[in-house]
Protein backbone atom coordinates (compact mmCIF):
# COMPACT_ATOMS: atom_id res chain seq x y z
CA UNK A 1 0.00 0.00 0.00
CA UNK A 2 0.84 3.55 -0.89
CA UNK A 3 -0.09 6.64 1.10
CA UNK A 4 -1.30 9.50 -0.97
CA UNK A 5 -2.66 12.39 -0.14
CA UNK A 6 -4.71 15.18 -2.89
CA UNK A 7 -7.49 17.91 -2.89
CA UNK A 8 -10.60 16.42 -4.53
CA UNK A 9 -12.95 18.80 -5.69
CA UNK A 10 -11.95 21.10 -3.23
CA UNK A 11 -11.51 18.35 -0.35
CA UNK A 12 -8.21 17.38 1.52
CA UNK A 13 -8.26 13.68 1.34
CA UNK A 14 -5.77 10.89 2.47
CA UNK A 15 -5.44 7.40 1.56
CA UNK A 16 -3.35 4.22 1.83
CA UNK A 17 -3.75 2.87 -1.38
CA UNK A 18 -2.75 -0.36 -3.90
CA UNK A 19 -0.05 0.83 -6.43
CA UNK A 20 -2.20 -0.39 -8.86
CA UNK A 21 -5.60 1.51 -8.06
CA UNK A 22 -7.16 3.98 -11.26
CA UNK A 23 -7.30 7.14 -10.27
CA UNK A 24 -10.87 6.62 -11.57
CA UNK A 25 -11.39 3.52 -9.53
CA UNK A 26 -9.90 5.72 -6.31
CA UNK A 27 -12.81 8.40 -6.96
CA UNK A 28 -15.23 6.33 -7.49
CA UNK A 29 -14.71 3.42 -5.14
CA UNK A 30 -12.93 4.78 -2.20
CA UNK A 31 -14.54 8.28 -2.33
CA UNK A 32 -17.99 7.41 -3.91
CA UNK A 33 -17.40 9.78 -6.34
CA UNK A 34 -19.81 7.71 -8.97
CA UNK A 35 -20.76 10.60 -11.19
CA UNK A 36 -17.20 10.16 -12.98
CA UNK A 37 -18.11 6.91 -15.13
CA UNK A 38 -15.86 4.01 -16.78
CA UNK A 39 -17.19 3.60 -20.30
CA UNK A 40 -14.47 1.52 -21.78
CA UNK A 41 -11.46 0.34 -20.32
CA UNK A 42 -9.41 0.93 -23.35
CA UNK A 43 -8.42 4.87 -22.85
CA UNK A 44 -10.31 5.37 -25.78
CA UNK A 45 -14.20 7.05 -25.19
CA UNK A 46 -13.13 9.55 -22.12
CA UNK A 47 -16.18 9.11 -20.44
CA UNK A 48 -14.02 9.37 -16.74
CA UNK A 49 -12.84 12.43 -18.02
CA UNK A 50 -11.41 14.43 -14.84
CA UNK A 51 -9.23 17.87 -14.55
CA UNK A 52 -6.13 16.71 -12.66
CA UNK A 53 -4.02 20.08 -11.86
CA UNK A 54 -6.06 22.34 -14.07
CA UNK A 55 -5.69 19.89 -16.88
CA UNK A 56 -7.95 17.23 -18.53
CA UNK A 57 -7.48 13.61 -18.30
CA UNK A 58 -8.48 10.08 -18.70
CA UNK A 59 -9.01 9.17 -15.13
CA UNK A 60 -8.77 5.54 -16.13
CA UNK A 61 -5.36 6.03 -17.73
CA UNK A 62 -4.06 7.44 -14.32
CA UNK A 63 -2.94 5.55 -11.09
CA UNK A 64 -4.39 6.99 -8.28
CA UNK A 65 -0.32 6.83 -7.23
CA UNK A 66 0.33 9.55 -9.52
CA UNK A 67 -2.24 12.20 -7.97
CA UNK A 68 -0.27 12.25 -5.09
CA UNK A 69 0.06 15.55 -4.30
CA UNK A 70 -2.20 17.09 -6.97
CA UNK A 71 -5.73 18.61 -7.39
CA UNK A 72 -8.23 16.75 -8.91
CA UNK A 73 -11.53 18.28 -10.39
CA UNK A 74 -14.66 16.27 -11.37
CA UNK A 75 -17.86 16.60 -12.56
CA UNK A 76 -19.19 16.41 -8.79
CA UNK A 77 -16.77 19.46 -8.18
CA UNK A 78 -18.05 21.75 -11.09
CA UNK A 79 -21.18 23.17 -9.31
CA UNK A 80 -21.21 25.46 -7.12
CA UNK A 81 -23.69 24.39 -4.43
CA UNK A 82 -27.21 24.28 -6.71
CA UNK A 83 -25.66 26.30 -9.48
CA UNK A 84 -24.58 24.59 -12.02
CA UNK A 85 -21.39 25.37 -13.76
CA UNK A 86 -22.34 27.37 -17.07
CA UNK A 87 -21.49 24.69 -19.53
CA UNK A 88 -23.35 22.29 -17.28
CA UNK A 89 -26.48 24.47 -17.57
CA UNK A 90 -25.67 24.67 -21.44
CA UNK A 91 -25.88 20.80 -21.66
CA UNK A 92 -28.95 21.13 -19.55
CA UNK A 93 -30.67 23.41 -21.96
CA UNK A 94 -29.39 22.39 -25.36
CA UNK A 95 -30.42 18.90 -24.18
CA UNK A 96 -26.80 17.70 -25.27
CA UNK A 97 -27.61 13.67 -24.17
CA UNK A 98 -29.36 11.26 -25.48
CA UNK A 99 -28.03 8.44 -22.23
CA UNK A 100 -26.34 10.17 -20.72
CA UNK A 101 -23.62 8.43 -20.00
CA UNK A 102 -20.75 10.16 -22.05
CA UNK A 103 -22.35 13.10 -20.82
CA UNK A 104 -19.58 13.62 -17.40
CA UNK A 105 -16.52 13.17 -19.16
CA UNK A 106 -17.83 15.08 -22.48
CA UNK A 107 -18.55 18.32 -20.16
CA UNK A 108 -15.08 18.24 -18.18
CA UNK A 109 -13.27 17.63 -21.70
CA UNK A 110 -15.47 20.52 -23.26
CA UNK A 111 -14.75 23.02 -20.04
CA UNK A 112 -11.10 21.93 -20.63
CA UNK A 113 -11.24 22.99 -23.72
CA UNK A 114 -13.42 26.78 -22.98
CA UNK A 115 -10.36 27.21 -20.77
CA UNK A 116 -7.85 27.33 -23.71
CA UNK A 117 -10.09 28.45 -26.40
CA UNK A 118 -12.74 30.72 -25.25
CA UNK A 119 -14.64 31.28 -28.50
CA UNK A 120 -13.91 27.59 -30.40
CA UNK A 121 -15.38 27.21 -33.68
CA UNK A 122 -17.62 24.44 -34.57
CA UNK A 123 -14.65 22.51 -36.23
CA UNK A 124 -12.41 23.10 -33.19
CA UNK A 125 -15.21 22.40 -30.82
CA UNK A 126 -15.27 18.67 -32.63
CA UNK A 127 -11.27 18.27 -32.42
CA UNK A 128 -11.28 19.49 -28.98
CA UNK A 129 -13.50 16.62 -28.05
CA UNK A 130 -12.65 14.02 -30.29
CA UNK A 131 -11.03 11.81 -27.53
CA UNK A 132 -14.51 11.31 -26.23
CA UNK A 133 -17.18 9.33 -27.50
CA UNK A 134 -20.67 9.41 -27.62
CA UNK A 135 -22.24 6.00 -28.51
CA UNK A 136 -25.57 7.40 -28.94
CA UNK A 137 -23.78 9.44 -31.56
CA UNK A 138 -25.52 12.31 -30.43
CA UNK A 139 -23.02 14.78 -31.12
CA UNK A 140 -25.03 17.69 -32.85
CA UNK A 141 -26.07 19.17 -29.49
CA UNK A 142 -23.32 18.44 -27.47
CA UNK A 143 -21.71 20.72 -29.87
CA UNK A 144 -24.34 23.19 -29.89
CA UNK A 145 -24.12 23.33 -25.85
CA UNK A 146 -20.30 24.32 -26.08
CA UNK A 147 -20.83 26.87 -28.20
CA UNK A 148 -23.82 28.18 -26.43
CA UNK A 149 -21.52 27.96 -23.06
CA UNK A 150 -18.87 29.67 -25.06
CA UNK A 151 -20.96 32.45 -26.35
CA UNK A 152 -22.77 33.35 -22.87
CA UNK A 153 -25.99 32.52 -23.55
CA UNK A 154 -27.12 30.42 -20.78
CA UNK A 155 -29.78 31.78 -19.47
CA UNK A 156 -30.10 29.48 -16.27
CA UNK A 157 -33.72 28.69 -16.46
CA UNK A 158 -34.90 27.44 -19.69
CA UNK A 159 -36.47 24.53 -19.45
CA UNK A 160 -34.37 21.69 -21.63
CA UNK A 161 -34.67 21.31 -25.15
CA UNK A 162 -37.23 24.64 -24.97
CA UNK A 163 -37.91 26.65 -28.53
CA UNK A 164 -36.04 29.38 -26.43
CA UNK A 165 -32.95 27.54 -25.69
CA UNK A 166 -33.05 25.93 -29.05
CA UNK A 167 -33.59 29.47 -31.00
CA UNK A 168 -30.28 30.26 -29.21
CA UNK A 169 -28.65 28.33 -31.27
CA UNK A 170 -30.00 28.50 -34.96
CA UNK A 171 -26.47 29.19 -36.49
CA UNK A 172 -25.46 25.47 -35.97
CA UNK A 173 -26.34 23.37 -38.76
CA UNK A 174 -28.31 20.09 -38.25
CA UNK B 1 -9.78 -5.03 -15.90
CA UNK B 2 -7.06 -3.07 -13.16
CA UNK B 3 -3.47 -4.25 -13.77
CA UNK B 4 -2.04 -7.14 -11.62
CA UNK B 5 -0.05 -6.13 -8.13
CA UNK B 6 2.99 -4.07 -8.42
CA UNK B 7 5.45 -2.42 -5.87
CA UNK B 8 5.60 0.94 -6.65
CA UNK B 9 8.92 3.28 -6.16
CA UNK B 10 8.78 6.75 -7.45
CA UNK B 11 12.15 8.13 -6.85
CA UNK B 12 12.69 12.00 -6.87
CA UNK B 13 16.30 12.16 -9.04
CA UNK B 14 17.47 10.53 -11.96
CA UNK B 15 20.78 8.75 -9.82
CA UNK B 16 17.66 7.12 -7.30
CA UNK B 17 15.98 6.03 -10.69
CA UNK B 18 19.02 4.57 -12.16
CA UNK B 19 19.32 2.50 -8.55
CA UNK B 20 15.97 1.69 -8.29
CA UNK B 21 16.59 -0.11 -11.60
CA UNK B 22 19.53 -1.59 -11.30
CA UNK B 23 18.16 -2.91 -8.00
CA UNK B 24 14.57 -4.70 -9.98
CA UNK B 25 16.20 -4.93 -13.36
CA UNK B 26 13.72 -7.03 -15.55
CA UNK B 27 11.46 -7.02 -13.21
CA UNK B 28 10.89 -3.90 -13.74
CA UNK B 29 9.04 -1.50 -16.19
CA UNK B 30 9.67 2.52 -15.99
CA UNK B 31 6.19 4.83 -16.19
CA UNK B 32 6.54 7.83 -17.86
CA UNK B 33 3.39 9.77 -18.60
CA UNK B 34 1.49 6.23 -18.76
CA UNK B 35 -0.67 6.93 -21.93
CA UNK B 36 0.51 3.20 -23.40
CA UNK B 37 1.77 2.27 -20.33
CA UNK B 38 -1.16 2.03 -18.41
CA UNK B 39 -3.36 0.61 -21.32
CA UNK B 40 -0.95 -2.09 -21.62
CA UNK B 41 -0.73 -3.28 -17.79
CA UNK B 42 -4.77 -2.97 -17.72
CA UNK B 43 -4.82 -5.70 -20.04
CA UNK B 44 -1.88 -7.07 -18.50
CA UNK B 45 -0.10 -7.74 -21.95
CA UNK B 46 2.83 -6.67 -18.97
CA UNK B 47 2.84 -7.51 -15.44
CA UNK B 48 5.66 -5.92 -13.61
CA UNK B 49 6.75 -6.48 -10.44
CA UNK B 50 7.53 -3.05 -9.84
CA UNK B 51 6.83 0.37 -11.80
CA UNK B 52 9.62 2.93 -11.44
CA UNK B 53 7.40 6.33 -11.45
CA UNK B 54 9.60 9.09 -13.38
CA UNK B 55 6.59 11.60 -12.49
CA UNK B 56 7.95 13.45 -9.26
CA UNK B 57 11.90 14.27 -11.18
CA UNK B 58 11.01 17.72 -12.06
CA UNK B 59 14.31 18.05 -14.01
CA UNK B 60 13.05 15.63 -16.32
CA UNK B 61 10.36 17.76 -17.02
CA UNK B 62 12.96 20.60 -18.78
CA UNK B 63 12.53 22.40 -22.17
CA UNK B 64 15.86 24.36 -22.80
CA UNK B 65 16.65 26.65 -25.73
CA UNK B 66 20.28 26.56 -26.12
CA UNK B 67 20.87 28.63 -29.02
CA UNK B 68 20.96 26.69 -32.27
CA UNK B 69 19.57 23.27 -29.95
CA UNK B 70 16.23 22.81 -28.61
CA UNK B 71 16.45 19.95 -25.49
CA UNK B 72 13.42 18.63 -24.46
CA UNK B 73 13.40 16.55 -21.43
CA UNK B 74 12.29 12.80 -21.67
CA UNK B 75 9.48 13.68 -19.42
CA UNK B 76 8.04 16.77 -21.02
CA UNK B 77 4.51 16.03 -21.55
CA UNK B 78 2.81 16.77 -25.37
CA UNK B 79 1.23 19.70 -24.28
CA UNK B 80 4.20 21.64 -22.68
CA UNK B 81 5.82 21.34 -26.19
CA UNK B 82 2.81 22.51 -28.13
CA UNK B 83 3.12 25.64 -25.79
CA UNK B 84 6.69 25.97 -25.94
CA UNK B 85 6.89 28.88 -28.88
CA UNK B 86 10.63 27.87 -29.13
CA UNK B 87 9.37 24.63 -30.79
CA UNK B 88 6.40 25.90 -32.83
CA UNK B 89 8.40 28.46 -34.14
CA UNK B 90 11.97 26.31 -35.00
CA UNK B 91 11.02 22.78 -35.05
CA UNK B 92 7.55 22.73 -36.82
CA UNK B 93 7.70 19.33 -37.88
CA UNK B 94 7.60 18.17 -34.81
CA UNK B 95 4.98 20.31 -33.11
CA UNK B 96 2.74 19.29 -36.19
CA UNK B 97 3.17 15.88 -35.41
CA UNK B 98 2.73 16.01 -31.64
CA UNK B 99 -0.62 18.32 -32.34
CA UNK B 100 -2.17 15.14 -33.85
CA UNK B 101 -1.10 12.40 -30.99
CA UNK B 102 -4.36 10.39 -30.12
CA UNK B 103 -6.73 13.26 -28.46
CA UNK B 104 -6.29 16.31 -25.62
CA UNK B 105 -6.36 14.39 -22.57
CA UNK B 106 -3.60 12.00 -23.62
CA UNK B 107 -1.76 14.90 -24.97
CA UNK B 108 -1.73 16.57 -21.07
CA UNK B 109 -0.64 13.30 -19.79
CA UNK B 110 1.54 11.96 -22.58
CA UNK B 111 5.80 12.40 -22.47
CA UNK B 112 7.86 12.79 -26.08
CA UNK B 113 10.22 10.59 -24.09
CA UNK B 114 7.79 7.77 -23.23
CA UNK B 115 6.36 7.73 -26.74
CA UNK B 116 10.15 7.39 -28.21
CA UNK B 117 10.91 4.79 -25.53
CA UNK B 118 7.86 2.90 -26.09
CA UNK B 119 8.67 2.85 -29.56
CA UNK B 120 5.77 1.84 -30.98
CA UNK B 121 6.24 1.79 -34.76
CA UNK B 122 2.95 3.44 -35.46
CA UNK B 123 3.15 5.96 -33.27
CA UNK B 124 3.66 9.37 -34.15
CA UNK B 125 6.55 10.61 -33.08
CA UNK B 126 9.21 8.52 -34.22
CA UNK B 127 8.90 9.65 -37.33
CA UNK B 128 9.57 13.70 -36.62
CA UNK B 129 12.23 12.65 -34.88
CA UNK B 130 14.06 10.75 -37.38
CA UNK B 131 13.46 13.20 -39.92
CA UNK B 132 14.84 16.18 -37.64
CA UNK B 133 18.32 13.84 -36.71
CA UNK B 134 17.35 14.50 -33.10
CA UNK B 135 20.13 13.24 -30.52
CA UNK B 136 18.61 11.12 -27.90
CA UNK B 137 20.33 11.76 -24.45
CA UNK B 138 20.56 8.16 -22.28
CA UNK B 139 21.84 7.87 -18.86
CA UNK B 140 23.12 4.81 -17.37
CA UNK B 141 25.28 3.21 -14.68
CA UNK B 142 28.31 4.18 -16.26
CA UNK B 143 26.98 7.89 -17.29
CA UNK B 144 25.90 9.56 -19.92
CA UNK B 145 25.82 8.80 -24.05
CA UNK B 146 24.21 10.12 -27.15
CA UNK B 147 22.56 7.76 -29.52
CA UNK B 148 21.59 10.06 -32.74
CA UNK B 149 17.75 9.03 -33.90
CA UNK B 150 19.02 6.98 -36.90
CA UNK B 151 20.77 4.55 -34.30
CA UNK B 152 17.62 4.38 -31.63
CA UNK B 153 14.97 1.95 -33.38
CA UNK B 154 16.15 -1.37 -32.90
CA UNK B 155 12.82 -3.27 -33.41
CA UNK B 156 9.45 -3.62 -32.37
CA UNK B 157 9.05 -1.58 -29.01
CA UNK B 158 12.43 -1.95 -29.09
CA UNK B 159 15.41 1.40 -28.64
CA UNK B 160 18.55 1.47 -27.84
CA UNK B 161 18.09 2.26 -23.82
CA UNK B 162 19.24 -0.65 -22.14
CA UNK B 163 17.37 -2.53 -18.78
CA UNK B 164 19.53 -0.41 -16.80
CA UNK B 165 19.20 2.98 -18.47
CA UNK B 166 16.70 5.75 -19.11
CA UNK B 167 16.33 8.27 -21.82
CA UNK B 168 16.48 11.69 -20.27
CA UNK B 169 16.17 13.77 -22.93
CA UNK B 170 16.08 14.67 -26.64
CA UNK B 171 18.12 17.13 -28.51
CA UNK B 172 17.08 18.88 -31.87
CA UNK B 173 18.87 21.38 -33.55
CA UNK B 174 16.59 24.50 -34.80
CA UNK B 175 15.07 24.03 -38.06
CA UNK B 176 15.19 27.52 -39.03
CA UNK B 177 14.67 27.92 -42.80
CA UNK B 178 13.60 24.20 -43.56
CA UNK B 179 10.02 23.44 -44.87
CA UNK B 180 7.91 20.67 -43.49
CA UNK B 181 4.81 18.98 -43.26
CA UNK B 182 3.33 15.75 -41.28
CA UNK B 183 0.64 14.13 -43.16
CA UNK B 184 -1.43 11.11 -41.07
CA UNK B 185 -3.37 9.05 -42.28
CA UNK B 186 -6.17 7.68 -40.06
CA UNK B 187 -9.51 5.90 -40.45
CA UNK B 188 -10.67 7.49 -36.82
CA UNK B 189 -9.97 10.66 -35.29
CA UNK B 190 -7.72 10.38 -32.30
CA UNK B 191 -6.91 6.76 -33.91
CA UNK B 192 -3.26 5.83 -34.58
CA UNK B 193 -2.10 6.55 -38.32
CA UNK B 194 -2.25 3.77 -40.83
CA UNK B 195 0.51 5.14 -42.39
CA UNK B 196 2.00 8.76 -41.72
CA UNK B 197 4.94 10.61 -43.18
CA UNK B 198 7.16 13.07 -41.47
CA UNK B 199 8.67 15.51 -44.20
CA UNK B 200 11.36 18.31 -43.88
CA UNK B 201 12.94 20.10 -46.88
CA UNK B 202 15.06 23.15 -47.80
CA UNK B 203 14.49 24.61 -51.29
CA UNK B 204 16.15 27.10 -52.70
CA UNK B 205 15.36 28.92 -55.59
CA UNK B 206 12.26 26.20 -56.21
CA UNK B 207 14.65 23.54 -55.95
CA UNK B 208 14.91 21.12 -53.26
CA UNK B 209 18.72 21.14 -51.84
CA UNK B 210 17.85 18.16 -49.05
CA UNK B 211 15.31 15.96 -47.40
CA UNK B 212 14.61 13.90 -44.65
CA UNK B 213 11.61 11.70 -44.92
CA UNK B 214 9.98 9.73 -41.42
CA UNK B 215 7.74 7.05 -41.92
CA UNK B 216 5.16 6.12 -39.47
CA UNK B 217 4.02 2.24 -39.13
CA UNK B 218 5.70 1.19 -42.36
CA UNK B 219 7.74 -1.63 -40.78
CA UNK B 220 8.66 -2.75 -37.13
CA UNK B 221 10.57 0.73 -35.96
CA UNK B 222 9.87 4.23 -37.26
CA UNK B 223 11.66 4.47 -40.66
CA UNK B 224 13.35 6.93 -42.89
CA UNK B 225 12.53 7.18 -46.76
CA UNK B 226 16.03 7.21 -47.94
CA UNK B 227 15.70 6.21 -51.51
CA UNK B 228 13.32 9.29 -52.05
CA UNK B 229 15.61 11.76 -49.74
CA UNK B 230 18.80 10.96 -51.60
CA UNK B 231 16.49 11.64 -55.01
CA UNK B 232 14.77 14.63 -54.00
CA UNK B 233 18.02 16.32 -53.83
CA UNK B 234 17.76 18.51 -56.93
CA UNK B 235 14.66 18.15 -57.96
CA UNK B 236 11.74 20.60 -58.28
CA UNK B 237 9.69 21.72 -55.82
CA UNK B 238 6.75 20.82 -58.18
CA UNK B 239 4.19 17.82 -58.08
CA UNK B 240 6.29 16.72 -61.50
CA UNK B 241 9.18 17.56 -60.23
CA UNK B 242 9.03 15.18 -56.83
CA UNK B 243 6.82 12.50 -58.54
CA UNK B 244 9.97 9.80 -59.56
CA UNK B 245 10.97 10.60 -55.50
CA UNK B 246 8.32 10.05 -54.09
CA UNK B 247 7.34 6.96 -55.59
CA UNK B 248 10.52 5.41 -53.93
CA UNK B 249 9.31 6.35 -50.39
CA UNK B 250 8.58 2.60 -49.23
CA UNK B 251 11.36 1.09 -51.17
CA UNK B 252 12.71 -1.31 -48.28
CA UNK B 253 10.42 -1.09 -46.07
CA UNK B 254 8.36 -4.24 -44.72
CA UNK B 255 5.20 -2.80 -43.80
CA UNK B 256 2.88 -4.51 -41.28
CA UNK B 257 -1.10 -6.04 -42.84
CA UNK B 258 -3.85 -5.42 -40.69
CA UNK B 259 -7.40 -4.73 -40.55
CA UNK B 260 -6.82 -1.03 -41.65
CA UNK B 261 -4.62 -2.34 -44.80
CA UNK B 262 -2.62 -4.62 -45.98
CA UNK B 263 1.07 -4.32 -47.03
CA UNK B 264 1.00 -3.41 -50.66
CA UNK B 265 -1.68 -0.60 -49.79
CA UNK B 266 0.35 1.02 -47.07
CA UNK B 267 3.52 0.70 -49.71
CA UNK B 268 0.50 2.89 -52.44
CA UNK B 269 0.14 4.90 -49.21
CA UNK B 270 3.14 5.62 -47.96
CA UNK B 271 4.10 6.93 -52.28
CA UNK B 272 0.95 9.06 -52.26
CA UNK B 273 1.15 10.44 -48.97
CA UNK B 274 5.14 11.68 -49.02
CA UNK B 275 3.98 13.30 -52.20
CA UNK B 276 1.83 15.40 -50.15
CA UNK B 277 3.67 16.06 -47.68
CA UNK B 278 6.77 16.82 -49.50
CA UNK B 279 4.85 19.24 -51.78
CA UNK B 280 3.22 21.04 -48.50
CA UNK B 281 6.57 21.12 -47.05
CA UNK B 282 7.88 22.62 -49.86
CA UNK B 283 5.59 25.18 -49.33
CA UNK B 284 3.55 24.39 -52.61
Amino acid sequence: MTKIQLTVDGAKVSDDVEPRMLLVQYLREKLGKTGTVIGCDTSNCGACTVHLDGRSVKSCNVLAVQADGSEVTTIEGLAEGSVLHPVQEAFRECHALQCGFCTPGMIMQSVDLLKDNPDPSEEEIRVGIEGNLCRCTGYHNIVRAVQTAAAGKVSGDAEAGSPAATAETEKVEV
Amino acid sequence: MIPTQFDYVAPGSVDEALAALAQHGDDAKVLAGGQSLLPVLRMRLNAPEVVIDLGKIDALREIRDEGDTITIGAMATYQSILDHTGIKGSLRLLHQAISEVADPQIRHRGTLGGALVHADPAGDCGAPTLALEADLVIQGPSGERTVAATDFFEDLFTTAVGDDELLTAIRFRKHDGWGSHYEKFVRVAHQWPIVSIAAAVKVDGGTISEARIGLVNMGSTALRASATEAALVGAQATAEGVAEACAKAADGTNPPSDLNGDADYRRHLATVLTKRAVLKAAGG
